[in-house]
Parts: C-alpha cells; sequence; structure tokens
C-alpha cells in the first residue's frame, strides 16, 4: 500500500523522532512510505487564531505535495483534523488519516513486534478523541472504545494507567497556550499532577502539541516523567 | 475591562481557590454524568430536543404568534420589546403603573442581559434578588459567575462574612444551615409585602400559552402567588411547540444542569388568579439577527442548563466573572459576540476547542465550532490586537513556501535559546523544547 507520509511542521523541526519512529513503523507493516518534501504546515495554527482567510498558500503547498496519494497519513490528530475540515480539496480531505485510525481502520493491524515495559499514562488528545473519534467519550452515554488503546495492547509489557479524568483537556490549544498562558499552564499542571499520582514513568499521547506543552511543564518541574508519542512506543522494539 | 486572559490569570493567582472552584464544578459535571448514563436513551434525548429545537427555530415566528394569541385568551399580557431598553422602559411602566418602590425578582438571566436592576435603581426601585445566589452576590454588588449557580465563586466563609455584613448574622458563623435561614427569614419579609413579582421564564409553550419556571428554592412561586403583579421575562427563543415536549426538555435541563432528575419545582403559569395580573414580557435584543446566520442559528437553541460551565476545563480554572458577560462559558462566549463584537472579542478565545461543551451539551449545540467561527468573524472585522495580524500573515507566508520554512526553520533551532527569556509567554511556567540538530526533513534527504 502506498502511503504519503504527513509530517506537521513543529515535529519536522523539533520533534523528529516522532516522524522517523512513523515512517519505520508504517514501513514495517507493509507500506510503500513516500514522504513529499516540500510540505511545511497545514495552515491550522493561522485558522484556529482567526485567519483562516490566510491560509491558502499552505492549503496550495499541502495540495502540491499530497495530491495524487490516496493515503496521507500524519501522526497528529489536530493537524489531520484541521485538514479533513478545513481543506479545500474534497479529494485530500477524504484521503487523510491519523496514523492510529489507519493502522486499525485500513490496515486492521492486530499484532506488533513491539516491547516497552513501562508504566505510562495515557493521555486524549481532544482534537484527535473527540474530534476524529479516536475513543469514546466521557461527555456521552455510548459504548467505550478506544483505537488508541486497542494498539497500546499489542505492545509487549506496558502497562497503560488512565488518569481520574480520563479526557479532560491538557491545555495547550494551539496560539491558547501563550495568549491564555495562565489557564493553559494551570490546566497542564492539573493534568500532570494526576498522571504523577498514577506513578506513571511516561505520558503517552497521539498529539505532540499536547505532549510538548506538558514536557515543558514537567521539565520546568524537574520531573522525570518523559512524553512519548504513541507511534514511538509502538515503534519500539 | 480585563480581558478574559488578565482576568483568569488574577483569578489563578489564588492557585487553592482555583483548585477548589476547578473541584466543585467538576463534582457537578460528575452528578451530570451519573445521572445521564443511567438511561439508555440519553443520546437519543439530546437528539430528539435538538430536533425540537431545530423545528421550532424554522418556525419561531408562527409558533411566537400561536403562543401570544393563547396567552391573551387565558388572560395575559403580552409585551414584545425589541431591545434591552425597550424591555427595561416596558418592566418599568408596568411596575410604575402599580405604584411599587420594591419587588421581589426570582432567578432570570435575560433580566441580567437587560441589567435590568441597574435600570430600575436608577429609576428609585429596588429589585430584590429572592435566590440565594442571586441574593448573595447582590449583596456583594457582584454579577452573577455562573448562569446556575450564581455564587459558586465564593466559599460559605464569604458568604458568612457577607451576612453578617448585610443580615447582621454572627460574625464567623459559616454553618451553611444556618447561614440559609437567616436568608429565608429575610426575605420572607420581601415576599409578603411586595406587590409585584418577576421572575424568568425557562420554557413557553405555544400549544396552551403556558409559561414554565423551573428552580430549585421555590422563591418564584414565593413570589409569583403573593403578588398582584407578575412579571415574566423571556427570550423569544424559550419556546416550545407543545406542552408533551416538556417531557424531553425538564429530563434534560435538570440531569445537565445539576445532576437533578428533576428541578424541585417546576410550575406552570397558565393564567393570573382572581384580582392578579400577569405580563409576559418577550425579547429579541439581538436574537433575530443570530438567527439570521446560519452559523450561530442553533445557539439559541440553548435551555441554559450551563453543563457547557462546568465541563469547560477553561471555566473551571478561570472563574465566571473573568468572561465579563453575564452569560459566561462556552455559550456565553458564543452568544456575547451577537451583541458586541469589539468588547467580546476575546471570548471566542477562551478555549482550547477540545469540544467538550458540544458533547456535553443537551441540545447539541456546536459551541466549539461556533467559537472558530467567531474567530475567523471577528478578525476578518479587523479586531485582532495590534501585531497579531502581521504576525499571522509572516506566519502564512513563511509556511506557505518550502524554501523559506526550511531557511526559517534551522535559523528557529539554531538560535531556538533566544527565547528563553520572561518575555516569552511559553517560557514563563514551561521549558522550551529541545531543538534537535537536524529537522526530518534534513534526516530523510540524507537516509
Amino acid at each position: 500500500m502506498r502511503v504519503a507520509l504527513f509530517v506537521p511542521c513543529y515535529i519536522d523541526q523539533f520533534y523528529p523522532q516522532v516522524a522517523v519512529a512513523s515512517l519505520e513503523l508504517l514501513e514495517k507493516l507493509g507500506c510503500e512510505v513516500v514522504v513529499p518534501t516540500d510540505q511545511t504546515c497545514c495552515g491550522q495554527p493561522m485558522a484556529n487564531s482567526g485567519f483562516a482567510s490566510s491560509t491558502e498558500g499552505c492549503d496550495a503547498n499541502f495540495s502540491q505535495n499530497f495530491e495524487g496519494f490516496d493515503y496521507i497519513v500524519g501522526p497528529s490528530g489536530s493537524c489531520v483534523l484541521h485538514v479533513k475540515e478545513h481543506h479545500p480539496s474534497e479529494k485530500i480531505r477524504n484521503s487523510v488519516y491519523e496514523i492510529c485510525e489507519f493502522l486499525t481502520d485500513v490496515l486492521k493491524v492486530s499484532s506488533l513486534n513491539a516491547h516497552f515495559p513501562h508504566r505510562v499514562g495515557l493521555h486524549q488528545s481532544c482534537h484527535g478523541q473527540r474530534g476524529l473519534q479516536l475513543s469514546s467519550m466521557s461527555e456521552r452515554n455510548e459504548k467505550h472504545f478506544s483505537k488508541i488503546e486497542d494498539l497500546l495492547a499489542l505492545v509487549g509489557g506496558i502497562e497503560v494507567v488512565l488518569p481520574v479524568r480520563v479526557d479532560e483537556c491538557c491545555g495547550f490549544g494551539g496560539t491558547f497556550c501563550v495568549t491564555e498562558e495562565a489557564v493553559s499552564v494551570k490546566m497542564g499542571q492539573d493534568r500532570i499532577k494526576e498522571h504523577n499520582a498514577n506513578a506513571v514513568s511516561y505520558i503517552v499521547g497521539v498529539d505532540t502539541s499536547c505532549l510538548m506543552h506538558m514536557e515543558g511543564i514537567l521539565r520546568r518541574q524537574g520531573s522525570k516523567v518523559q512524553v512519548k508519542h504513541i507511534v514511538e512506543i509502538l515503534n519500539h522494539a | 475591562m480585563l480581558s478574559h486572559a488578565e482576568a483568569s490569570e488574577n483569578f489563578i493567582a489564588d492557585a487553592d481557590r482555583t483548585d477548589w472552584h476547578d473541584e466543585t464544578l467538576w463534582f457537578v459535571r460528575e452528578k451530570r454524568d451519573k445521572v445521564s448514563k443511567v438511561l439508555s436513551e440519553w443520546e437519543a434525548l439530546r437528539e430528539h430536543a435538538s430536533q425540537i429545537k431545530d423545528h421550532t427555530l424554522a418556525n419561531l415566528g408562527e409558533y411566537l404568534q400561536a403562543f401570544e394569541a393563547k396567552a391573551q385568551a387565558n388572560g395575559i399580557t403580552v409585551h414584545w420589546a425589541a431591545d434591552a431598553a425597550e424591555h427595561n422602559a416596558i418592566v418599568h411602566d408596568i411596575i410604575a403603573a402599580q405604584g411599587s418602590k420594591i419587588l421581589v425578582k426570582s432567578k432570570s438571566m435575560l433580566t441580567e442581559e437587560c441589567h435590568l436592576n441597574d435600570y430600575l435603581a436608577s429609576k428609585g426601585i429596588e429589585v430584590v434578588d429572592t435566590d440565594l445566589g442571586e441574593r448573595i452576590v447582590q449583596f456583594r454588588n457582584e454579577a452573577p459567575s455562573h448562569i446556575v449557580l450564581p455564587a459558586i465563586h465564593l466559599k460559605k466563609e464569604d458568604v458568612g462574612e457577607t451576612f453578617h455584613q448585610f443580615l447582621g448574622t454572627p460574625k464567623g458563623n459559616k454553618d451553611p444551615q444556618f447561614l440559609t435561614e437567616a436568608a429565608r427569614q429575610h426575605l420572607r419579609g420581601h415576599f409578603l409585602a411586595s406587590e409585584v413579582a418577576i421572575t424568568g421564564v425557562n420554557f413557553a409553550v405555544a400549544e396552551t400559552g403556558e409559561f414554565v419556571v423551573c428552580t430549585n428554592e421555590g422563591n418564584a412561586d414565593m413570589g409569583a402567588h403573593l403578588a398582584k403583579v407578575h412579571i415574566a421575562c423571556m427570550g423569544i427563543e424559550k419556546i416550545i411547540p407543545k406542552r408533551a415536549d416538556l417531557a424531553s426538555f425538564l429530563r434534560l435541563l435538570a440531569r445537565s444542569a445539576t445532576g437533578q432528575l428533576i428541578t424541585t419545582y417546576t410550575s406552570h403559569f397558565h393564567q393570573p388568579r382572581e384580582g392578579q395580573e400577569i405580563h409576559i414580557v418577550l425579547l429579541d435584543n439581538g436574537r433575530t439577527r443570530q438567527l439570521a446566520d446560519p452559523k450561530y442559528k442553533n445557539s439559541l437553541k440553548c435551555i441554559r442548563c450551563a453543563a457547557c460551565f462546568n465541563t469547560c476545563p477553561v471555566y473551571r480554572r478561570s472563574g465566571g466573572h473573568s468572561y465579563h458577560q453575564p452569560v459566561a462559558g462556552p455559550i456565553g462566549s458564543i452568544l456575547a459576540p451577537n451583541i458586541d463584537k469589539k468588547a467580546n472579542v476575546d471570548l471566542p478565545f477562551a478555549s482550547t476547542l477540545c469540544g467538550s461543551c458540544t458533547n456535553v451539551c443537551p441540545v447539541k449545540i456546536n459551541i466549539h465550532e461556533q467559537l472558530w467561527f467567531w474567530r475567523q468573524d471577528l478578525m476578518e472585522a479587523g479586531l485582532a490586537p495590534v501585531g497579531k495580524t502581521i504576525g499571522m500573515k509572516l506566519m502564512a507566508f513563511v509556511l506557505s513556501n518550502p524554501v523559506i520554512y526550511r531557511i526559517g526553520g534551522s535559523l528557529l533551532r539554531r538560535f531556538a535559546g533566544i527565547l528563553n527569556t520572561r518575555l516569552n509567554p511559553w517560557y514563563k511556567q514551561r521549558e522550551m523544547p529541545v531543538a534537535p540538530q537536524e529537522s526530518f526533513q534534513e534526516w530523510y534527504n540524507k537516509r
């Protein structure tokens, strides 16, 4: 299966290991992975700041890079959701997948050669969870499901623990993290407090932006807890 | 006036109180979860209520006229107000005809929206708010911080101090039962003496011309049953077609609001009793403008349960007053810009767009999507803060050009250290990410 890897800009620049793990994992699972090298940003930072009118350039560049692909796969719930909801091309909107949903829904992965013998706290990133419906949500009266937990269950040695408030937002929120700095940090600190109470060694999520925010707080606190994008764990042999 | 971000920073400066506020409202959210999850039909009920509201809004004019005809036939006087000023003038005229200088009022967010108390005070008329929470904030000269729990920002110690000052309760007494009893005795005198009672309206039924008021304290009933004149103030969106529709809305309202199965008092006002007058004031105040915009129309489905407040991680950590509007929280943030774009430009940005509000909403308002739409409309209206427009356009330019993006990214990683300054809001309480030597693209090109 031919797959185009969509690497969000901040992952490209600051978290290349997440893109590397995505690439390796997809290849391990038998995909022919193409990385369009002129890709930049999906336009989400501008759009969520009220400047969707300024994203034409990003949309056009995204189209140029990803036009011919039936499967555009990215390791970021919020960027994928943005493309899915707002990209002008219907073909692209229908072809873009967050990597977990691609693994469970398209590749239908039922086993993985992955091992991660640690106690891991699961952070539900909102755009993946509520936007892309990667898992059921606490607000709704619906049957529990989680594509994320299903994938983590395939990893050897891992122990996944949920915080008390299973799906509260971490407070990143794009430019919210700086324009509403006080609330943003407080929300992140509160999430971390719950993960700390569970004595986890890692916090795992499907959105590197949430993890970047929590990592910033953890490091300022001098914590030993680390953050990992889910693909880093699924690709961890 | 402080922006939401500035007011929130002040609120959070008291970390213990912020935690208490957050946990108190989360407790209400959990109560709501429990009672909603024992109903297997919960999601169907939400959908049903949402469809009734959609239908009603699509035929609003007809239902309002039907309601007016029925209510008039029942002996209720119906008034129409285009805006807050008209509303207040109508209410004042009714009171002036009665000659009252003091009256009782049960909870009505609509009268907060119209700033009725201040208006009547300027005419020499005193309003005594009879909802306990509202009376507390009224004593303190504060606005309600929550539409269902108006004094939720206050602890029992604060209430004890306020009652000591205004009702003469012993200093230091913070016993809730004692303080509530003091409020009852205080309010009883006003109930008995008032010739005029104002109430809000939760639902108005087009089929029958009746209106329904839900309270837990019975204060709306105490006021309305003792006064010669009952004035009910309602927004035009509170109309529902049939009495049978209440079966859906009453179940959703109490469960979503406080986790109760039903409000303690659900009172149907159908016709005036002998010698009594009932007036109902139907207010537009921008609602028809909202109705005409397909992006925002369904915000008018709101039944004011405040479930979106209780679930909102931002609201719980910033308090209602940080929204500087009578209706705070996520729903307030999509209603307020319709009234005044400039004054409320910060509110649609007081959200992470996490989507919890949309999914908790009993009438399925797509709140977080409307927040997103308002962001676009407000920025397009030229209301961006200084520098934001230039910053965004620059960012859009860099991110649209692969070559400039690569150069920019490389420079950013090399000189990331200069961002480690208190001037960088990220760095105030968070470390910056560690910049890697190579970007993914650089690594990939060498692979």
